[in-house]
């Protein structure tokens, strides 16, 4: 996979088909990024578990917080990281030693490591560097267009609306509740 | 094209990008959303959307549905990351300087500028505490010299209004990056379909839409282009971008919004506090004139060349500066930054002088005698007698519109009837 440009479709399967999202330095402060894009994945219908070892028992938004990925009691599909680029590698070592092993690696904004990358992808994992989860699905969905910026995509069919409610679009095909194999 | 790999072409992005099928109705062209305000689901929906942490729309003043697809329709069509319109181009300058200038910080800009920029930097600025800093498109080392620690923003035109200068932006960007202060680039003379300035290194787009891509004089507006290229936290030079915002409880704007940050910064803390909204109405009529760019400003330099030629060979007439002019002096920087076209807009000098000026613009007929440029319609007029009247002779001279200046817009009409106005106009008793 060519790290400095994912094809729409790549990014696309990822988030139609995810439906387990383990958040590695997560914050509870509302002001940070990480916050953001937990409560934004939760309102689209994904699961998400936060992982922060300084707030391990801790309920937020609803969700029990781990202190590390090994404690997740449950199958995890993506791991999406807010930590510095340095910080990355153990992190996916980790992630490779869960059983069943999550098929996807993403680090946010600002994150790349290409050893962690190499080693997560000899594994089979997808991996994604430098994107946020976010604004991607933001990107896909349409959403984004709202803040004028630049989706990079066209079509003249209709952008599905998600769910219920106002002011919320879906990737289409696929929302993360129905079952789809890549 | 949803997952097409290939880039769209010009044309494409001029009608497609931004404007999917309504969501609701399945309109295939863009509402108008004329309309003040947008309701929340729930006091959560609401909390999301005013602290950022939700895309959305709130309130007119700080986003639209129908202004949001031009926005995406000019960033994507300049090559840039996001878009922010607003009401004007003037609004734009101030709401990009807003986000980037404290009181006691300085802006260097080109001195060949519209002159509305002029008076907006020299006068309008020093009540904000902001100092600008001349520096000549004609001579790179006046740029250099005026960027101080103070330099906040590099500020051009790729075509200079009136008088067919074209700036060598690429030059002025590795000023501008060994600065570390971003390029302002103002490309309503040229539009990205003759320049995009991001190719050449800018870091934010600016545009007064009036004039070409509206295009058809019935609209004021406004557009700022994030090319997403500038690194806004590295010198902490940048407070409303690189610092926790007490607006919005703590939020880091580069951090959470990275490389579309300054659009973000643009429009949340701008316009949501200076208040220059453009009004969904002129937006729509703005994007209808958008989707036939292309077309028109094919159409504009092909006659506008045709003009200036005739023009450069008439009796009546001592100079004639467009860039497109073989042996103009910017021909050279025109081939490299405009191949397709050096625009619509271009002076020219009589011979006879003032009362030749004002015979000029009083005898001409199809031509409108009228402020602005950009339009369908050819328009002219004469600033020494106009715009440029208060100034002194010498003044005149310095700002490019001396007695004997004409300036010209010109228009979508058949080129011979341009001349054959042209012609009568000048021949007149």
């Amino acid at each position: 996979m060519n790290h400095d440009q994912y094809p729409d479709s790549y990014i696309r399967g990822i988030l139609n088909t995810v439906k387990t999202i383990a958040m590695v330095g997560f914050s509870p402060k509302e002001n940070r990024p990480s916050y953001f894009v937990f409560k934004y994945l939760l309102e689209r219908a994904y699961r998400v578990i936060p992982v922060n070892p300084g707030y391990a028992g801790k309920e937020i938004l609803g969700q029990r917080v781990y202190a590390k990925l090994s404690d997740i009691p449950e199958p995890v599909d993506m791991v999406d990281i807010f930590r510095a680029s340095e910080h990355i590698l153990p992190i996916a070592q980790e992630a490779l030693t869960l059983e069943p092993k999550p098929r996807v690696i993403w680090m946010q904004l600002t994150i790349r490591n290409d050893e962690a990358a190499k080693l997560a992808e000899d594994a089979g994992l997808k991996v994604v560097m430098n994107r946020c989860v976010k604004i991607e699905y933001g990107r896909l969905s349409s959403e984004i267009s709202w803040m004028g910026v630049n989706s990079r995509t066209l079509s003249s069919k209709r952008a599905q609306v998600l769910g219920k409610g106002v002011q919320r679009m879906s990737i289409g095909a696929g929302t993360p509740s129905e079952d789809k194999k890549d | 094209m949803a997952d097409a790999d290939r880039i769209p072409g010009f044309s494409t992005l001029s009608i497609h990008a931004g404007a999917k099928p309504d969501p609701t109705t399945g309109a295939r062209a863009t509402p108008i959303y004329q309309t003040t305000s947008f309701v929340f689901d729930d006091v959560d929906h609401a909390a999301s959307l005013f602290g950022l942490q939700t895309f959305g729309n709130i309130y007119t003043r700080i986003g639209n549905p129908t202004c949001a697809v031009l926005e995406e329709r000019v960033a994507a069509l300049e090559g840039g990351t996001a878009g922010l319109a607003v009401a004007s181009g003037h609004a734009a300058q101030v709401v990009v300087m807003h986000a980037l200038m404290t009181p006691g910080d300085e802006l260097v800009a080109s001195k060949k500028l519209y002159g509305g920029s002029i008076n907006q930097f020299n006068h309008s600025y020093k009540n904000f505490g902001w100092n600008v800093a001349w520096a000549d498109p004609d001579d790179m080392t006046t740029f250099e010299k005026a960027v101080t620690d103070k330099t906040k923003a590099i500020f051009i035109e790729s075509i200079a209004n009136p008088g067919g200068v074209i700036t060598d932006i690429e030059a002025v960007a590795n000023i501008a990056r060994k600065a570390n202060v971003p390029l302002v680039v103002d490309n309503t003379l040229a539009t990205p379909y003759l320049c995009k300035p991001i190719d050449y290194g800018a870091d934010v787009v600016v545009h007064s839409l009036t004039k070409f891509l509206g295009g058809h004089g019935n609209s004021i507006g406004g557009m700022i282009v994030d090319a997403g290229s500038f690194n806004w936290s590295r010198d902490k030079k940048y407070p409303m971008l690189c610092e926790p915002r007490p607006e919005y409880s703590g939020i880091v704007l580069h951090e959470t919004f990275g490389n579309f940050a300054f659009a973000i910064c643009c429009r949340v803390l701008g316009l949501r506090d200076l208040g220059p909204a453009l009004s969904p109405f002129n937006a729509f009529l703005i994007l209808t004139g958008i989707e036939t760019l292309p077309l028109r400003m094919q159409r504009h330099c092909e006659n506008t060349l045709f003009v200036a030629e005739w023009l450069s060979q008439r009796p009546e007439v001592s100079w004639v500066s467009y860039p497109g002019l073989a042996g103009d002096k910017y021909n050279a920087l025109a081939k490299k930054y405009v191949p397709k076209g050096c625009g619509a807009v271009f002076t020219f000098g009589l011979k006879g002088g003032y009362d030749a000026g004002v015979k000029l613009v009083s005898n001409v007929d199809l031509f409108s005698h009228l402020a602005n440029i950009g339009d369908t319609r050819s328009l002219i007029i004469h600033p020494a007698s106009t715009t440029h009247k208060q100034l002194s002779d010498a003044q005149k001279v310095q700002a490019g519109a001396g007695p004997d200046v004409v300036r010209l817009s010109i228009g979508l009409e058949d080129k011979e009837d341009i001349i054959a106005d042209l012609e009568e106009g000048l021949t007149a008793a």
